[in-house]
């Protein structure tokens, strides 16, 4: 009797300790997210959206050319890094048996792992040391690099999800294979395409390492690709570790901006996908 | 009898023969689709789709190619002893890459040391003790500690971290645990164990969800076989699903290891950036990343990009080998089920 309460109590005293790494687990995002607010909000200004950074040291100012930046780099990787990311899942849901297909899915799966400072530092030898100076072209490349593993993952998955019986139906009623690929698969995983797209470019959207040497940064408004160009995820870096008080609280209230577009962007991708299709059980 | 099984044997072969002559002469009738495998449209998209499909691999050769070449200067120069060499000299363009190492290493060991019981209590206690309606809410919240950019850690760390663990864990570690090496002399704010704690913050969302993934994966008989035999559900846990789940749970671990050692933002702003070997954890350290995005930019001679270069194609080969591990563990486990590569 004695033994069987011992084994109990160990249980027990087991799920509080998992109760407890849960609360842990939980306690850093509620800090991070509430210190985001408690120190940037008190920032947030028309100002801020829309003037350029004051001189060094005085108030004032904003990061409407880092706005512009993130716009432009992160909308240049997503015209170059979705069609390749999307065409290679399709490739490798429509031709599972291919060896390109394996040899696809095994090289994403790298370049999942590979950490975005070694993309930036490819991107650098590619195109920086070739011409010779920092762009955004050359930033948006590297971004671009990182999107193309999680799109192509997704669309894989997505596509995978059509019943083999809707692909069927649409061959037997005289369909070639190109278009039962593309106005009935593909018409019925649209949403979760789009949505795995939009979890990609909310996961660039925030990447700093791979945009240090290409993009590099800069102080002014800049709309020329072929320069270096300023981006929220640098300013925040820069202003950051930048030694001026007016910097700290611009850092904060520009973090605060670059999580809530990435937070509403991947919340709502995941809660899209969520609905339509319960992936995770 | 006989004749009458026989007519209707042959009513059907009749109507067959029949029905094609009337079929073909109507004037509306579609024409029939071309029978070849292949159609014109079907090739184009096809090619289309392959130069998609190719151009991942060439990219990752492309990336291969483009780090071995910038590092060929560095490689030829410093061979492998670049790998136990302390010099960083860039003055006397003098490289190795030890301190780097050490730290990348270091650094990851502790977020893994404080990542993997946070996350796997929270993965057990959600595939297996949870009440039904918090284990999605739960995962999800936790899984969006992955959505939040490096940068905003590094922020966050910088400003928020780093003087609460200056005033309230650092000294307690140094009067309780001073008598170790690792818990030693002055407290300076940015140092190891700031990096290996924001490390693990940012590390266990992705060892949660795997092992979650793997965890599931165990079938039910084995849980429900567990706790007939009369087994608590902690022990079906420990001694049971735990097991069985094994190798999966392991290549999680192995997968936030690869995060962890690739990380870069948030540990350049708060491991203090100095390429010395110490060993205490309050003293600042240095990793292969945050030498890269620190010196890369400003760096002048073209030895001292190689070997920027070469540490990065280090840091790469690493990556690869470690991410190969971890998924054939979780495939092992979680077969056909996508774990691991779909993980957030």
């Amino acid at each position: 009797m004695n033994r069987r309460m011992l084994r109990r109590g160990i249980s027990n005293l087991m799920v509080g300790l998992m109760v407890l790494a849960v609360v842990a687990a939980l306690l850093p995002l509620f800090f991070i997210l509430a210190d985001l607010v408690a120190k940037g909000a008190g920032s947030l200004s028309l100002d801020f959206f829309t003037k350029t950074p004051a001189p060094a040291g005085e108030t004032g100012g904003g990061v409407a050319h880092a706005i512009v930046g993130t716009l432009l780099i992160v909308g240049i990787a997503s015209l170059m890094g979705l069609p390749i990311g999307i065409a290679a899942g399709i490739y490798c849901a429509e031709f599972p048996g291919s060896r390109l297909t394996w040899l696809t899915r095994f090289v994403a799966d790298v370049m999942n792992g590979t950490p975005s400072i070694v993309v930036g530092v490819f991107a650098w030898a590619w195109i920086v040391a070739t011409q010779k100076h920092f762009s955004a072209l050359a930033g948006s490349a590297a971004l671009a690099m990182l999107m193309i593993p999680m799109v192509l993952r997704t669309t894989e998955e997505m596509i995978k999800l059509v019943p083999n019986s809707l692909r069927e139906a649409a061959l037997a009623l005289g369909y070639s294979r190109w278009r039962t690929s593309l106005s009935i698969v593909l018409r019925t995983t649209l949403p979760g395409i789009v949505t795995g797209s939009l979890l990609a470019v909310a996961r660039i959207a925030g990447e700093t390492a791979p945009l240090l040497f290409t993009a590099l940064g800069s102080q002014y408004m800049s709309f020329d690709v072929n320069q270096p160009m300023a981006s929220l995820p640098l300013t925040v870096f820069t202003y950051a570790t930048g030694p001026y008080e007016e910097w700290h609280r611009n850092a904060w209230a520009a973090a605060l901006v670059l999580i809530l577009v990435v937070l509403v962007l991947s919340i709502g991708a995941r809660l899209a996908i969520r609905s339509r299709f319960t992936l995770n059980g | 009898m006989t004749e009458r099984i026989a007519a209707r044997d042959k009513l059907p072969v009749m109507t067959a023969t029949v029905t094609p002559p009337e079929a073909t002469p109507l004037p509306s009738a579609p024409p029939p689709p071309p029978l070849e495998r292949t159609s014109y449209g079907d090739r184009v998209f096809r090619v289309l789709l392959t130069l998609g499909a190719v151009s991942v691999p060439v990219l990752l050769g492309f990336l291969v190619y483009q780090l071995w070449t910038g590092s060929e200067l560095a490689i030829s120069k410093f061979g492998l002893g670049f790998l136990t060499s302390s010099t960083w000299d860039p003055v006397a363009e003098q490289f190795g890459a030890f301190p780097l190492i050490f730290g990348t290493l270091v650094s990851s060991f502790i977020a893994l040391l404080i990542a993997v019981p946070l996350s796997l209590g929270v993965a057990i206690f959600l595939t297996e003790f949870a009440p039904k309606a918090i284990r999605q809410p739960i995962a999800f919240l936790i899984s969006l500690l992955a959505a939040i950019p490096s940068v905003v850690y590094g922020l966050w760390g910088i400003f928020v971290l780093i003087p609460l663990l200056r005033t309230t864990l650092f000294p307690f570690l140094r009067e309780t645990l001073g008598f170790l090496p690792f818990f030693q002399g002055p407290i300076y704010g940015p140092s190891m164990l700031a990096a290996g704690i924001i490390l693990a913050i940012m590390v266990m969302p992705y060892v949660m969800s795997v092992s979650r993934e793997v965890l599931l994966a165990v079938p039910d008989s084995q849980r429900e076989a567990a706790l007939a035999l009369g087994a608590t559900r902690w022990e079906a846990v420990i001694t049971t699903i735990v097991p069985y789940a094994r190798s999966g749970i392991i290549g999680a671990i192995i997968l936030g290891l690869g995060r962890a050692l690739g990380e870069t933002m948030a540990v350049t702003m708060l491991i203090g950036n100095r390429h010395e070997i110490a060993t205490s954890l309050f003293a600042p350290g240095y990793t292969m990343a945050a030498a890269i995005a620190n010196e890369f930019s400003e760096a002048v001679g073209d030895l001292h990009l190689s070997a920027l270069a070469y540490v990065a194609f280090l840091l790469f080969v690493v990556t690869v080998v470690v991410n190969a591990g971890a998924r054939l563990l979780i495939w092992r486990v979680a077969r056909g089920s996508g774990a691991g590569s779909r993980a957030l």
